[in-house]
Order: C-alpha cells, then sequence, then structure tokens
C-alpha cells in the first residue's frame, strides 16, 4: 500500500504570554491509500491540532516548529499559502464536528456545494451543480435537487453532517481530516454517519483520519489506532490489536472506562487525576503522574519502542497485566 | 431558528422559504412597523415626485413671487394656485418648499449614509479579519472619532469647508463612518470565530471569498439596522446644521433651512413657517426610527420569542 500522508517529527507550538505550549509534540504515523487511522485522545491532547497542522491552518500565535508532513512524497509542512490553497478542499478535506456551525447559515447548500469545486476546478456550473446533486445522493440524501436549494436551517442535523461529507468527498480528495464528526449527532445518526463515511472510503480509496475521543466509534470504523496524550502519540497499532491488547497503560484506562455489557452494574474505571496542564507538562513522560505502573525511569521520556507493527512510548508495556 | 424537520422526500417542501420571505412576513407582524414604514414610503414618493406634485419651483427664482411672502395657509398666491400650508418670508410656497426639501433632505442623509457604510464595512471587516497591529490602529482611530459628539464634528468640518450639499455629504460621512466600522468589527469577529469560516477556510476558498461571500452577508443584519438608524440620524444632523446656518445655502431649502427661516416670525404668530417643515422632519426622522428599530427586533435572534 502506498503511504499518502507521512507525519514525521511534526511538532506545532503556540507561542503564548504565558509560555509556550507544546500542543503537538513529535507526532509520526503514516496513512495509506483507503485506510482509515483513528486518532484517539481527550480534549486538549493535540489531536484536533495534528489535523490543522496537515492543512496548514494554525493561527497565531501557533506554528509548526519542527518535522516533515509528507503529503503523496512531497512536504507540504510550512509551505507556501498557494500551495496549500490548491490543497485544501481538493487533495485534502476536512468534516467538522457540529454540522450546526459548519455551514454558513445565509447561503444555500447548492452555492456552499457549488464554490467549494469551482475553487479549485474551471468548470461550467452547469457541471458542478450536477456534481453537487450526485454527491448528495451518494451520502444518502433524497431527493437531493430540493436540498439543493435548501438553507442550512431547513435540514436536520444528520442531514447537514451528511452534507458536509458529501462537501468533502466533492471533490475527490486523497485524505479527508475528520474532526469528531459524530460527537454533536445522537447515536443512531452517529450509525449512519460512520457507514456513510466507511462506504465512501471503500469506493473511492480515499484515506481518512478520523480524530475522536470515542474508543467505541473507532473500534467499528478504523483500520489503524494512533492515541494521542499531551501532544505525543503513546500507541499505535493495528485497530484489533490495540482494542484486544493494548499495551500503553493510557490505552488500557481508556478502554477500561468504556461501559460494556460484560461490567454492568459495576463502578467504571477511572483514570486518576486530571489531564496535564500544557504550560507545564510533567518531565519524562507526561502520563507518568496518572498512571498505576510509573516508575523512577519515567522521569526520562520513553522513546518510541516498535512491537511487531506496533509502536509505543513506553516502559512499562500492560500486556502482562491485560492477559490476567 | 426554526426546526423545519424534513419528511424525506415529501415534494411538499420543494418550495423552499427563503431568508428574505420569512423576515418579510415577521417585519409586517407589527402594525407600528408596517405604518412608519407606509409613511416613510409616501414621504419618500412626495419626495421623489415633487417637481410634478407641487404648483411652485422653490429654487427658479421667476416663479417665486416676494409679493407673496408670509402668507398665511390656505391663502391664494399671485401666480393664482393656493398655498395650503403658507408661504416663507421670501414667498415661495411652503408646501413646494417643504417637498423640495424633503428631497435634499433625504438624499443627503441616503448619500452619505450609503458612503458612510460602505467607508466603515470595508474598514471594519479588515480590521476583524486582518487582526493584530492593523486592527489595533483602526479601532483607536475609531474610538477617537467616536469619543467626539458627531454633531460637533459635522459642525467643525462645514465650518472648515464652506457650504454646499456636497460638503456637508462629506462632512456627515466622516461623522458617521465609524459607527458603521465598529459595528461590522464587532459582528464580523464573532462570524470569524465560528466553525463555518473555517470550514470554508478548509475547502482552499480565497480570503476575499471568504470575508466577502462568508463573513459579510451574516453581519448584514446589525449593519441594516445601524444603517436606517445612522441614516435618520444624519437627516436631522443635516438638518441641525443647515438651522445653524453652516449646512444648505439658501437657495436650496433644506428642511433646516426653512425651520431657521420661519424662526424670526414665530413670535409674531407665522408660526406655520417653521411648524410645517418641522412636522416634515419629525416624521421623516421618526418613521425611519421606528422602521430601524423594529428591523432591530426581527433581526435580533437574541430578541426572538
Amino acid at each position: 500500500m502506498t503511504a499518502v500522508l507521512e507525519v514525521s517529527g511534526l511538532k506545532t507550538h503556540f507561542f503564548t504570554h504565558a509560555g509556550v505550549v507544546k500542543a503537538v509534540d513529535g507526532v509520526d504515523f503514516t496513512v495509506s491509500k483507503g485506510e482509515v487511522m483513528g486518532l484517539v485522545g481527550e480534549s486538549g491532547s493535540g489531536k484536533s491540532i495534528t489535523g490543522f497542522s496537515i492543512l496548514g491552518l494554525i493561527d497565531q500565535p501557533g506554528r509548526i516548529v519542527e518535522g516533515a508532513i509528507r503529503f503523496n512524497g512531497e512536504d507540504i509542512a510550512n509551505a507556501p499559502e498557494a500551495k496549500l490553497k490548491a490543497i485544501r478542499g481538493n487533495k485534502i478535506s476536512m468534516i467538522f464536528q457540529d454540522p450546526m456551525m459548519t455551514l454558513n447559515p445565509v447561503l444555500r447548500i447548492d452555492t456552499q456545494m457549488m464554490e467549494a469545486i469551482l475553487a479549485h476546478e474551471a468548470v461550467p456550473k452547469k457541471e458542478a451543480w450536477e456534481r453537487s446533486r450526485d454527491a448528495l445522493g451518494l451520502v444518502g440524501i433524497p431527493s437531493p435537487e430540493e436540498r439543493l436549494r435548501a438553507y442550512p436551517h431547513q435540514l436536520s442535523g444528520g442531514m447537514r453532517q451528511r452534507v458536509s461529507i458529501a462537501i468533502a468527498f466533492l471533490n475527490k480528495p486523497d485524505l479527508i481530516i475528520a474532526d469528531e464528526p459524530t460527537t454533536a449527532l445522537d447515536v443512531t445518526i452517529q450509525a449512519q454517519i460512520i457507514y456513510e463515511a466507511q462506504k465512501l472510503t471503500r469506493q473511492t480509496g480515499t484515506a481518512m483520519i478520523w480524530i475522536t475521543h470515542d474508543l467505541a466509534v473507532v473500534a467499528g470504523l478504523a483500520d489503524r489506532i494512533s492515541v494521542m496524550y499531551a501532544g505525543r502519540i503513546v500507541e499505535q497499532g493495528q485497530t484489533d490489536d490495540v482494542i484486544d491488547r493494548p499495551l500503553h497503560p493510557y490505552t488500557v484506562g481508556l478502554l477500561g472506562s468504556v461501559p460494556t455489557a460484560n461490567n454492568r452494574g459495576e463502578r467504571l474505571f477511572q483514570i486518576e487525576g486530571m489531564t496535564p496542564n500544557m504550560l507545564a507538562l510533567p518531565e519524562g513522560c507526561a502520563f507518568a503522574p496518572r498512571c498505576g505502573s510509573a516508575s523512577a525511569a519515567c522521569k526520562v521520556p520513553p522513546p518510541v519502542e516498535h512491537i511487531a507493527d506496533r509502536e509505543l512510548r513506553c516502559y512499562h508495556p500492560q500486556a502482562q497485566v491485560a492477559a490476567q | 431558528m426554526t426546526d423545519a424537520t424534513l419528511q424525506p422526500s415529501s415534494p411538499a417542501t420543494a418550495k423552499v422559504e427563503t431568508p428574505f420571505q420569512r423576515f418579510r412576513t415577521e417585519f409586517f407582524e407589527s402594525r407600528i412597523a408596517s405604518g412608519a414604514f407606509v409613511v416613510l414610503v409616501i414621504i419618500i414618493l412626495l419626495a421623489i415626485l415633487a417637481p410634478w406634485i407641487t404648483p411652485q419651483n422653490p429654487y427658479d427664482l421667476a416663479q417665486v413671487d416676494v409679493l407673496d411672502g408670509r402668507l398665511p395657509p390656505g391663502s391664494e398666491a399671485f401666480a393664482g394656485y393656493t398655498m395650503w400650508l403658507g408661504s416663507d418670508g421670501a414667498g415661495r410656497d411652503l408646501y413646494s418648499a417643504i417637498l423640495y426639501g424633503l428631497r435634499i433632505s433625504i438624499s443627503v442623509g441616503l448619500a452619505s449614509g450609503v458612503i458612510a457604510l460602505l467607508i466603515g464595512m470595508a474598514v471594519g471587516l479588515i480590521a476583524a479579519y486582518v487582526g493584530g497591529r492593523t486592527e489595533a490602529v483602526i479601532m483607536r482611530v475609531v474610538d477617537l472619532q467616536l469619543s467626539f459628539p458627531a454633531s460637533l464634528v459635522a459642525l467643525m468640518l462645514v465650518a472648515a469647508l464652506g457650504k454646499g450639499v456636497d460638503k456637508i455629504i462629506l462632512a456627515l460621512v466622516v461623522a458617521q463612518w465609524a459607527y458603521y466600522a465598529r459595528t461590522v468589527r464587532a459582528t464580523a469577529l464573532v462570524e470569524r470565530g465560528k466553525e463555518y469560516v473555517e470550514a470554508a477556510q478548509c475547502l482552499g476558498l480565497s480570503k476575499m471569498r471568504v470575508v466577502f461571500r462568508h463573513i459579510l452577508p451574516n453581519c448584514l443584519a446589525p449593519l441594516i439596522v445601524v444603517g436606517t438608524v445612522q441614516t435618520a440620524s444624519a437627516v436631522s444632523l443635516e438638518a441641525t446644521l443647515s438651522f445653524l446656518g453652516v449646512g444648505l445655502p439658501q437657495t436650496e431649502p433644506s428642511l433646516g433651512v426653512l425651520i431657521a427661516n420661519g424662526f424670526e416670525y414665530m413670535l409674531s404668530g407665522r408660526y406655520w413657517i417653521s411648524v410645517f417643515p418641522g412636522i416634515a422632519l419629525l416624521l421623516t426622522v421618526a418613521s425611519i426610527n421606528l422602521v430601524g428599530d423594529h428591523l432591530r427586533d426581527v433581526l435580533n435572534p437574541r430578541l426572538k420569542k
């Protein structure tokens, strides 16, 4: 499989008055053609910033300080704005969390879809309109001609998210970054949206980065999972491996706190403590203060370890613990 | 926000209500606003049609007869027509003079309003979108401008520039652009932070397109409200300046000039020269303000029931 996106050593820092926030601090991952990668982590772990870094949409006072983002073999980290603009919405597109907010309330759906096409291709308006209609049909929207004439407030939340997905797929991108696209939706709609996204990636061979805090969502959707904590990827591997045999204590904790039929009525597991203050990260492993297995060794940042086809940043892999 | 839920594939929803249609229905729900709107339309029509519906052109000195001066309402003019509202000191038929005065007052108010709106809008959008030092400089200039009363700024400028329609428009623009700039910037800042702007950037749209096609239409509601209220205040500001004798010249009487002309006759019982133009001014400004007020109620989502 060819790699669509290779991120290596990416560091995106924000230089605030209070100090430097290392929102993304050395992230490596690869996404192959047609692959869905789940990027999992708590709020503030840097997963969204990773997505925006890829698109070159980091606002002041933040910037990419180090690392390479190779998209189809070409480094686009800190590429000139004109080049990024040609990529955005065309080769890499994005789906956002809240479908109520991502569509412009005063423009009709057809206007918003057609301008996404016309921004990158000089095609006749009629063709842009037809492609928009077909795209709406593709994401399971009934009578797309009518919906094209509608304003966003006339559509339900699930319908709007389908429109956003249709817009993301309009220009047949190589990569889609989906930033918690199902978080604002109720569970049944969530399942439908995941189904549509999965179907479309299979049909078109588009790679996808699915950013979420919900392990249950990526378990059924992603091929690979990367778990982020405090700006670093702490564990990475095939979905089944990570879910069935988590190695990092943080992943173990996350999985333990998912309610399932097996632990009904019991007290749910909870990771002790709070997410660290990004301005004052603990020395060494950022998770150590909340970790049950932490030792003196954790004062030194753990290097990336390769175990089979998995990557791990921990001195205390939890395989034994999980096996018990 | 009304949640017009969609029954999948029901052709009945084919007729889509545009935001404008919805706005129109809501606006005319209020009787006061509808009344004010009708009055405003009548005033504007009278002003536009003035040359065809008045017996005299008050600017044409050949038609003005000093012998007709200070005639009470209902008197007959030397030329044979009835002066229903009387005449002023120079022998101008007040009915004609008021309609011509409305023409000037309204066009001065509108012209200065539109120009100030365009300037303020551009400046405010730039400030909000560019941010940083540009924004700081622009907004301090706006603050400085707003720390002077508009009438004082306009008065100083007109005193320096001299009389004339173009000069008074310039003065009004200078006095008022800052209100628009501040409103647009405040709204644009809020809109800029919304996700649809980020989404538009993610689509690779150009900056100009994001600003003018996505942010600007979302700022229009408060802009329309400020626009109407500021136009009303431009009309009354122009009247103020003309009344003080620094606005429009005697030969092109606006409502303010007419009121000022009649002022000296007030105590001698010739009330009509000042009062009738005053009523016209009052009706104009009040109707614009009422319409603007109700626009704010309709366009502000926070005041929605």
